[in-house]
């Protein structure tokens, strides 16, 4: 087992290196002057010299990449072009709203797909199979974006029953947990940003203060995006369940468990359960690389100020500091979660543990 | 018991697949006991319905097959008649199976010491320690040597022969009266198979189960067996005693099967070999099944062969052949 | 994205048990697929788009970037107008409304179709073409050069598609012909993968060896079973990938950063009238649904051409 994980753990490495060195590569090649995009198309010659002095953009670009390596290893990110402000600090205000509507889209499209792939797996052929795969095939047909903006007119405009954007309502605000505590965090520390960090996932920081009125508006407002991202994922999960279980209904050692007189329900749940959940634990991985790519429009339809939106506009407005520092995060957080689950996997298969 | 003393009483079982293109009638009509103790051999090629005979006793019959009728006798209930539970309840504790492919009739993914202690706790509602001690012990039973370690393993670590001592191991854990094995060597090599052989005997013969043996290896047959039933295209066509039925086969595949193995030492110039091919199941012909095959009906000057199908004529001392030649009825 | 990785692990697996397949292959799966209901609408979606698309100026009444101001007496975001459903007979007929440049919004929906299923059909050639030389030389030359390609792959796939597909675009520029780039680019592995994985499963067969000792010619082999064997997942995962093209150019398009303006493209259409929502839903709900049928219909498609291909697969 811990050659199984110190093994895949070294396979990594060359990839996050690749990742960081095609950031790099693309925020540096996007072309346009980050110094008219951000002070203006009227820039003088000395102004934009001075500027890209200033923001280390004249060094060479072997050197810039050192540089740029350098800093990463001590946990710096540099300064956005656009804001002049800390990258790390915008991280932490942008990325818990992506990472609280990830989380939720993922455990709606398992806590969904996973009984409805079930049902239809053990009602085969039955109306519900059909008609949930029917739902299923819809669902993996429509543009995330275009099923939140009709989300957005039935349940919000037409219905009223959820906020139409944003993630509070003006004027609710959600109290750091240090703070209703009253812990002592220095600021400008290490840990102060963490804290932070923390902090910003308004959900998991109303929970634990039992700040009822946040909790209840952070959700009342996550609940149409989290929904319209999950569908997707929710309609492959819920397929491969259906297609994993009956696949495992077949098999040998199915017929073997009722040889032995077990019930419908001990040989569902134990013995074929175990086997074919275990595919859709490896698509759990892949999942997150689209709930990602989607929650880019998902917070974009939504008015969500994540780290979608921030990416996209830092793209737009060639702040490099920014581009590199959230593809990065995104895409080692990617490879991490990869990596996490081809470990749980071998964990639930003994058969793998042997390579 | 039944009426006749018999542990287990096929009769007239007939179980068909209803495909699209039309319905297999993979078992048309079977009868044989199984007394209590005996090893009944069920022998027949492949497709003779061997397999299905066994699975329709178990109600494990796949979709789209499905029992039409007959009686499954057992200690004097009809198992087709029972409810669901009452045959799960029958299943592992009072008749048990194994199959062809150990290694991948085995769970993949649990312990094979729990796959074990399972049944206990199907049936006995046992506590999970002593189910596990009860295991291990089962284990050493069958001869796999370093028992606790291996209960804790799984079955990919396992080779195939080992694996079928576990199944062994798990069928015969409860002492059930009956045991279906469905060619439990085929799939493994032959000197594991005389091993497999000994511990099913062992065991067999120490808790007084009867079993059901299903193989088209006579080899095995002439080793294991008490008693032989051959099957052919869904009907049985002979039973008796293994002796007997080498010394003095009676219907004419019966004598086929035993004439085509080779002899160590004789020397021909041909293998022996039955002419023809198994009639088709969907569309079966009417008369004596193997009729097109028979090379005795000829010289015999039969033609009730062609157009009515025999019953199982006595033809000596606990002895059947379904065969006109045994008959008086004889119309030439 | 997933139902092609899924359907790349699958190949991947399948590739490796080549053993019973003969060519009668196709002639089965020809009698399956027709078979095959889910299949069958899929086609006929499939086939109904490609007509709107070459047929589009003779479906649209209108040009698709016609401004009627001036032109006809109607206003910007006008909803639907049917006469046969009872709209006014004197005011011009719009079936879909017109959107807020006061352009015809059917027409422009009828040639969206066009960009859509270029960009999908594109994406997919180019993108199997570069990536089934890539992974048959990968497989076939294994070694060194096997495992640059397949860290190359590796480093493509470690980013979310969409993300690194808007990347590209953005060093590139917006346009139709970086977003096929772009999209062609994030493809590539899932094909490259699947080819390698067939080069090298039939490397390894002992009946290949068995044929060439009977006699039969590498080329009668190649074409009898290597072929049919290799081919049917890339068919499956190209069918599949159409549809997840066609969503990500629409993506792009809502993004901004795919067809530009005036050019009628269904994920633009949605996002120029993205904050109109209250008072013309219409708008947004026709190109939405363009886009949700013509995926649909590949997806439909796709997962009948698998079945068919290999019955072993599901069910």
């Amino acid at each position: 087992m811990f050659q199984f994980v110190s093994r895949r753990l070294l396979l990594a490495i060359p990839v996050i290196f690749g990742i960081l060195v095609v950031t790099f590569l693309l925020a540096r090649l996007i072309p346009g002057d980050p110094c008219k995009s951000i002070i203006g198309e009227k820039a003088t010659e000395e102004a934009c010299e001075a500027f890209y002095e200033a923001k280390g953009l004249n060094e060479p670009i072997p050197v810039q990449f050192a540089v740029y390596m350098g800093d990463l290893a001590q946990g710096d990110f540099g300064d956005s072009i656009r804001f002049s402000r800390p990258v790390t600090q915008i991280m932490v205000e942008r990325l818990p709203l992506t990472i609280e509507l990830t989380m939720a889209a993922l455990a709606i499209a398992l806590i969904v797909g996973i009984p409805l792939g079930i049902i239809s797996a053990m009602r085969h052929n039955s109306a519900v199979d059909v008609g949930t795969m029917a739902f299923a095939n819809i669902g993996v047909s429509m543009p995330v974006f275009w099923l939140g903006l009709m989300m957005i007119w039935l349940f919000a405009f037409k219905l009223g029953l959820f906020p139409p954007s944003g993630r509070l309502t003006a004027g609710v605000v959600s109290i750091p947990y240090y703070v209703a505590w009253g812990w002592p965090v220095e600021e400008g520390t290490f840990w102060f940003t963490l804290n932070e960090f923390i902090s910003n996932h308004y959900i998991f920081n109303s929970l634990i203060t039992w700040d009822w009125a946040v909790l209840r508006d952070s959700v009342h407002h996550l609940v149409l995006p989290a929904v319209a991202l999950s569908t997707i994922p929710m309609a492959i999960i819920a397929r491969m369940t259906r297609s994993s279980l009956l696949d495992t209904m077949g098999r040998d050692y199915v017929r073997t468990a009722r040889a032995k007189g077990a019930r419908d329900r001990r040989v569902v749940v134990r013995h074929a359960l175990r086997n074919a959940l275990l595919p859709v634990v490896t698509i759990i991985g892949l999942q997150l690389g689209a709930l990602l790519s989607g929650a880019v429009l998902t917070e974009t339809v939504f008015g969500l100020a994540g780290a979608g939106t921030m990416l996209f506009e830092a793209i737009t407005a060639r702040d490099f500091p920014i581009i590199t520092a959230f593809t990065v995060v995104i895409a080692v957080g990617y490879v991490v979660i990869n990596l996490i689950v081809d470990v749980s996997y071998a964990y639930l298969d003994p058969r793998i543990r042997l390579e | 018991m039944t009426a006749n003393g018999a542990v287990l009483d096929v009769r007239d079982l007939r179980t068909h697949f209803h495909t699209r293109e039309g319905v297999v009638r993979a078992v048309d009509g079977v009868d044989f006991s199984v007394r209590p103790g005996e090893v009944l051999g069920l022998v027949g090629e492949s497709g003779c319905g061997k397999s299905v005979t066994s699975l329709s006793i178990m109600g494990l019959v796949p979709k789209p097959g499905r029992v039409e009728s007959g009686e499954i006798m057992f200690n004097g209930r009809d198992v087709l008649t029972m409810s669901k539970r009452q045959v799960q309840d029958l299943r592992g504790e009072h008749i048990s199976m194994i199959f062809q492919q150990p290694t991948s009739a085995l769970n993949p993914v649990a312990r094979v010491g729990d796959q074990i202690s399972e049944v206990y706790k199907i049936h006995r509602d046992l506590k999970k320690k002593v189910g596990k001690k009860s295991a291990i012990e089962m284990l050493e039973r069958v001869g796999i040597p370093d028992p606790d370690r291996r209960a804790a393993s799984h079955p990919h670590e396992f080779s195939g022969g080992m694996a079928q001592r576990v199944m062994i191991a798990m069928a015969l854990a409860l002492e059930p009266e009956i045991l279906i094995a469905d060619e439990p060597t085929t799939a493994l090599d032959v000197t594991i198979q005389a091993q497999i052989l000994d511990v099913m005997r062992e065991l067999q013969r120490e808790s007084g189960t009867a079993v059901i043996l299903i193989t088209h290896d006579l080899g095995v047959v002439a080793e294991m067996c008490d008693r032989v039933a051959v099957m052919y295209a869904g009907r049985i066509v002979e039973e008796t005693d293994v002796a007997t039925l080498f010394a003095d086969p009676r219907h004419p595949y019966t004598r086929g099967l035993i004439g085509s193995v080779p002899v160590l030492g004789r020397i021909t110039d041909e293998l022996a070999t039955i002419p023809g091919v198994v009639p088709n199941l969907m569309d079966v012909p009417a008369g004596c099944r193997f009729a097109d095959r028979c090379e005795e009906r000829v010289p015999a000057g039969l033609e009730i062969c062609t157009s009515e199908e025999p019953d199982l004529f006595a033809v000596g001392d606990d002895h059947v052949a379904r065969c006109w030649l045994y008959t008086e009825k004889i119309s030439p | 994205m997933f139902k092609m990785k899924r359907a790349v692990e699958q190949a991947e697996e399948s590739e490796t048990d080549l053993l019973d397949k003969p060519t009668s292959l196709w002639r089965g799966a020809g009698r399956r697929l027709l078979r095959r209901k889910g299949g069958m609408v899929g086609v006929g979606i499939i086939g109904f788009m490609l007509l709107v698309a070459l047929f589009a100026p003779l479906i649209a009444p209108y040009g698709p970037n016609d401004v009627l101001i001036g032109k006809e007496d109607v206003k910007k975001r006008e909803p639907p107008c049917i006469h046969l459903l009872g709209c006014d007979p004197e005011k011009p007929q719009h079936i879909m409304g017109t959107d807020g440049n006061v352009r015809d919004e059917f027409s422009r929906v009828v040639y969206g179709s066009r960009v859509s299923l270029f960009v999908g059909f594109t994406t997919v050639a180019v993108a199997l073409v570069v990536g089934s030389v890539l992974g048959a030389v990968s497989g076939f030359w294994g070694g060194a050069t096997d495992n640059i390609i397949m860290r190359m792959m590796d480093v493509v796939l470690g980013f979310p598609a969409l993300l690194l597909a808007i990347a590209i675009v953005a060093v590139l520029g917006p346009g139709i012909r970086n977003t096929l780039l772009a999209i062609s680019i994030v493809s590539i592995p899932a094909y490259a993968r699947v080819t390698r994985a067939g080069v090298l499963g039939i490397k390894e067969l002992d009946y290949v060896a068995a044929s060439q000792a009977l006699g039969a010619s590498k080329i009668r082999i190649l074409w009898t079973r290597v072929m049919p064997n290799a081919l049917t997942p890339l068919i499956v995962i190209a069918t599949l990938g159409i549809a997840t093209a066609i969503l990500d150019a629409a993506a792009f398009g809502f993004l901004g950063l795919g067809a530009q303006p005036p050019t009628a493209e269904w994920g633009a259409m949605l996002a120029s009238e993205r904050n109109n929502i209250l008072s013309a839903p219409h708008l947004l709900f026709f190109p939405g649904i363009a886009i949700m049928i013509t995926v649909l219909g590949f997806n439909l498609f796709g997962d009948g051409l698998r079945d068919a291909l290999d019955p072993s697969l599901n069910e």
